[in-house]
C-alpha cells in the first residue's frame, strides 16, 4: 500500500510539475524573446524569428541596440521620471486608501456605507470616460510649488500622481483585508487605552503585510503601464514616463533591436520591484500565520 | 473606589433589544459573574461597562462617574478576551507592555511593572517569544498580564477560560480567583459555565433574554433560586423538574403528588401555588438517594442507566410516568438497568414553582 501511495504521489508531482513548467516556458519566452532580441542587430533579428534561434542569444551578439536606444531617447531621464512618479504614487496610494479603509472597517460614524458604496461603484467606471474633465480641472487648479504659487498642473510630476493617490480598488482590498482581521485586537486596543491613530500605525498596519504588498504591486504596474494620462498632460520631456517615450521607438526609421533594448531596460524595474515584493508577500503571510 | 452601578441600562440593534434594562450594583473590590445561557446578552452588558457597545438608555458609573459616553481608555477598565485578542505580531513582553507604551510610560517604569506581571503570572520564561509559541494558556496569561499591568480598577473577563481544555481552564479558574484575591480589584466576569460561576463569585447574576433574574451569592442562588430558570441553570448535573398536582396549600405549606411521587408536604417559596392546580416540582439530583431513610418525599421509577466515575455515581432513572429523572450518589454503587427504584429526598431541599 505504501508504494502505491508513493508511486501516486510521485505521480502527481511529475503532473504538476509539468503543468508548471509549460506555463512558465509561457510566461518566460516573450521576456527572453525581448533579451535575446535586444543584442542582435535587425537583420538578424528579423530572419530569427522564423525559427528557434529566435529564442537563443547566438549570432552577431552586441550591446549597440542599448547604445543606440540611449542615444534615440533619453532614456534613463524617462526611467527616473517613472520611478519617481510610480514610487510617491504608491507610498501615498498605500497610506492614503489605508486609512480611508481604516475608518470604513473599524470607526462607527454615519453614512460610512454609504461613502463606501459610491466608492466602490467608482470601480466600474473607466478611466477613459473621466480623461477629459479630469485634464480640464487639472489644467486649472493651483499649485504651491518651490517657484511659488502656479496655476495649472500640467508638465509636472505632480499632475500624473494626485489623481491616483486614492483609488477604489486600493481601498477596496484593504477594507475586505481588515474585515478579517480579528476585530478583539482592536477592541483590546481600545480598551488599553490606544487612540485610532495608535491602533492604525501599531496594530493595523504591521499586521497588514499580505495586503500591502500585494496593493503595492498592482499599484505599480498600474501606474509604470500609464500610458494615456501622462500623454495627455506632459508635453515636456522632463517630466515624460517610460510608456510615452516608448513613441520615440516608432517613429522616423523604425530600430526593433532598440525596441527590444528599451523594453529590456525599462521591464527591469518591474521585475525586481514585483521579485521584492513577492518576497515580503510569502514572509508576511508565514509570519501572521497565527492560530486564535 | 471603582464600585460599578447599572441602573436602568438598555441596549438596542433597531428594534432588537437585546438588553431590557438591567439595574445592577456591584461594589468596590467585588467577584461578579454574568452568567446565563448563549444570546442571554452577557457579553453584549459587559462590553457596555467596557465602551465598546454604546449604551441605548439608562446610566453605567464606575467609581461614582458617570461613563455612558467615555470611550474605552478614560474608564479605567482592563479586559481579558475569549479569543485572548494579543497582538500577533509582538512579543509576549510587548504586549504585557502595550497599555504602558501607548500611555507614554517610562523606560524603567515599563519594565519593573512588567517585571512584576511576569513574575504574578509565572512567565518570566516567555517574555520574549511571540504568540504563535505558546499554548492556549499560555496566551492566555499573556492577556491578563496586559490586563493588570496597568493596575486599572476594573477588569472585565469575557469567557476568558471557553477556548482552554478542561485540564487547563480548572487551573486558569483557581489562578483567576487568587488573582482577585491578590489584586483587590473589582472583577466582572462573565461566562457560560456555571461551575466558574459558582467558584469565582462573591456575586451571581444570572440573565436570560436581556433581563436579570436574579443577583445573590453562588450559595443563596443554589439554595433559594428565584424562578426556576435559576434553579435549572445553576448546579451540575442539572435540577430535575416534575409536573405534579397541588392537592392541598395551607400558609406557605403545600402538598403535591402525581402518579409516581407519593404525596408530599413541602415548603411553597414562590407565590402562584394554587390548590387543585399544576406546580412544577425542581430536585436536585444531589438530593435524591436510593436510601430509605433519605426523607419523607418518595419517587417510583425504574434505572435506566448509570455513569460510575469513582466518587460519584450518575444514575438515569425513569419514573413511573414516563419522565427522565438524574441521580447523584456521593458515593460508587451498582445497580442493574431495568430495576424498579424507589427515590427518597428531603422535602426541604425540594423547590416548588408555579407552572
Amino acid at each position: 500500500m505504501a508504494t502505491i501511495s508513493a508511486d501516486s504521489r510521485g505521480l502527481r508531482l511529475a503532473v504538476r510539475y509539468t503543468v508548471l513548467g509549460i506555463i512558465a516556458i509561457i510566461f518566460v519566452f516573450p521576456l527572453v524573446f525581448m533579451l535575446v532580441s535586444s543584442l542582435k542587430p535587425d537583420a538578424q533579428l528579423l530572419a530569427d524569428t522564423a525559427s528557434l534561434r529566435a529564442f537563443l542569444p547566438v549570432g552577431d551578439i552586441s550591446f549597440d541596440n542599448y547604445t543606440a536606444a540611449f542615444k534615440r531617447a533619453p532614456v534613463g531621464l524617462f526611467i527616473m521620471n517613472s520611478v519617481i512618479v510610480t514610487g510617491i504614487t504608491v507610498v501615498l496610494s498605500l497610506l492614503v486608501c489605508s486609512m480611508a479603509a481604516f475608518a470604513f472597517v473599524f470607526v462607527n460614524w454615519k453614512g460610512r456605507e454609504l461613502v463606501l458604496t459610491i466608492i466602490l461603484a467608482t470601480l466600474i467606471v473607466p478611466f477613459e470616460t473621466i480623461a477629459i474633465p479630469l485634464l480640464l480641472i487639472s489644467s486649472k487648479l493651483p499649485w504651491i510649488g518651490l517657484d511659488g504659487l502656479k496655476w495649472g498642473w500640467l508638465n509636472s510630476y505632480h499632475v500624473q500622481i494626485v489623481p491616483f493617490m486614492a483609488d477604489g480598488l486600493t481601498i477596496y482590498l484593504f477594507v475586505q483585508y481588515f474585515k478579517d482581521l480579528p476585530g478583539e485586537l482592536i477592541e483590546a486596543a481600545r480598551v488599553e487605552g490606544a487612540t485610532w491613530g495608535q491602533i492604525y500605525r501599531r496594530i493595523v498596519m504591521p499586521l497588514a503585510g499580505p495586503v500591502l504588498a500585494t496593493a503595492a504591486i498592482l499599484k505599480f504596474l498600474a501606474m509604470y503601464n500609464q500610458y494615456l494620462w501622462p500623454l495627455m498632460v506632459v508635453q515636456e520631456e522632463g517630466y515624460r514616463p517610460v510608456m510615452v517615450g516608448l513613441q520615440y521607438f516608432f517613429q522616423l526609421n523604425r530600430a526593433w533591436g532598440e525596441i527590444m533594448a528599451y523594453l529590456s531596460l525599462i521591464t527591469i524595474p518591474v521585475l525586481a520591484f514585483y521579485l521584492y515584493l513577492q518576497k515580503a508577500f510569502i514572509a508576511s503571510i508565514a509570519s501572521t500565520g497565527v492560530k486564535g | 473606589m471603582a464600585a460599578i452601578t447599572l441602573k436602568g441600562l438598555k441596549k438596542s440593534y433597531g428594534q432588537a433589544h437585546v438588553i431590557k434594562g438591567v439595574d445592577i450594583d456591584i461594589e468596590d473590590g467585588e467577584f461578579v459573574v454574568f452568567v446565563g445561557p448563549s444570546g442571554c446578552g452577557k457579553s453584549t452588558l459587559l462590553r457596555m461597562i467596557a465602551g465598546l457597545e454604546d449604551i441605548s438608555d439608562g446610566t453605567l458609573t464606575i467609581g461614582g462617574k458617570v461613563m455612558n459616553d467615555l470611550p474605552p481608555k478614560d474608564r479605567g477598565v482592563a479586559m481579558v478576551f475569549q479569543s485572548y485578542a494579543i497582538f500577533p505580531h509582538m512579543t509576549v513582553r510587548e504586549n504585557v507592555a502595550f497599555g504602558l507604551t501607548i500611555s507614554g510610560a517610562s523606560k524603567e517604569e515599563k519594565e519593573t511593572k512588567v517585571a512584576e506581571a511576569a513574575r504574578i503570572l509565572q512567565m518570566e520564561h516567555l517574555m520574549d517569544r511571540r504568540p504563535s509559541q505558546l499554548s492556549g494558556g499560555q496566551r492566555q496569561r499573556v492577556a491578563i498580564g496586559r490586563a493588570i499591568v496597568r493596575k486599572p480598577q476594573v477588569f472585565l473577563f469575557d469567557e476568558p477560560l471557553s477556548n482552554l481544555d478542561a485540564a487547563l481552564r480548572m487551573d486558569m479558574r483557581m489562578e483567576i480567583g487568587k488573582l482577585h484575591k491578590a489584586l483587590g480589584a473589582t472583577m466582572v466576569y462573565v461566562t457560560h459555565d456555571q461551575v466558574e460561576a459558582m467558584t469565582l463569585a462573591d456575586k451571581i447574576v444570572v440573565l436570560k433574554d436581556g433581563l436579570v433574574q436574579q443577583i445573590g451569592s453562588p450559595m443563596e442562588l443554589y439554595h433559594h433560586p428565584a424562578n426556576a430558570f435559576v434553579a435549572g441553570f445553576l448546579g451540575s448535573p442539572g435540577m430535575n423538574f416534575l409536573e405534579v398536582d397541588v392537592k392541598e396549600v395551607n400558609g406557605d405549606r403545600a402538598t403535591v403528588s402525581n402518579a409516581a411521587l407519593d404525596p408530599v408536604t413541602l415548603t411553597a417559596r414562590h407565590p402562584g401555588i394554587k390548590a387543585g392546580g399544576k406546580a412544577r416540582l425542581g430536585l436536585r439530583p444531589q438530593y435524591l438517594s436510593p436510601d430509605a431513610d433519605a426523607g419523607a418525599g418518595v419517587l417510583h421509577g425504574k434505572i435506566a442507566l448509570t455513569e460510575r466515575l469513582g466518587s460519584e455515581t450518575i444514575v438515569e432513572a425513569v419514573t413511573t410516568d414516563g419522565k427522565p429523572l438524574i441521580v447523584a450518589l456521593a458515593r460508587d454503587a451498582v445497580f442493574e438497568i431495568g430495576t424498579p427504584i424507589s427515590l427518597r429526598f428531603d422535602p426541604e431541599t425540594a423547590h416548588l414553582f408555579a407552572l
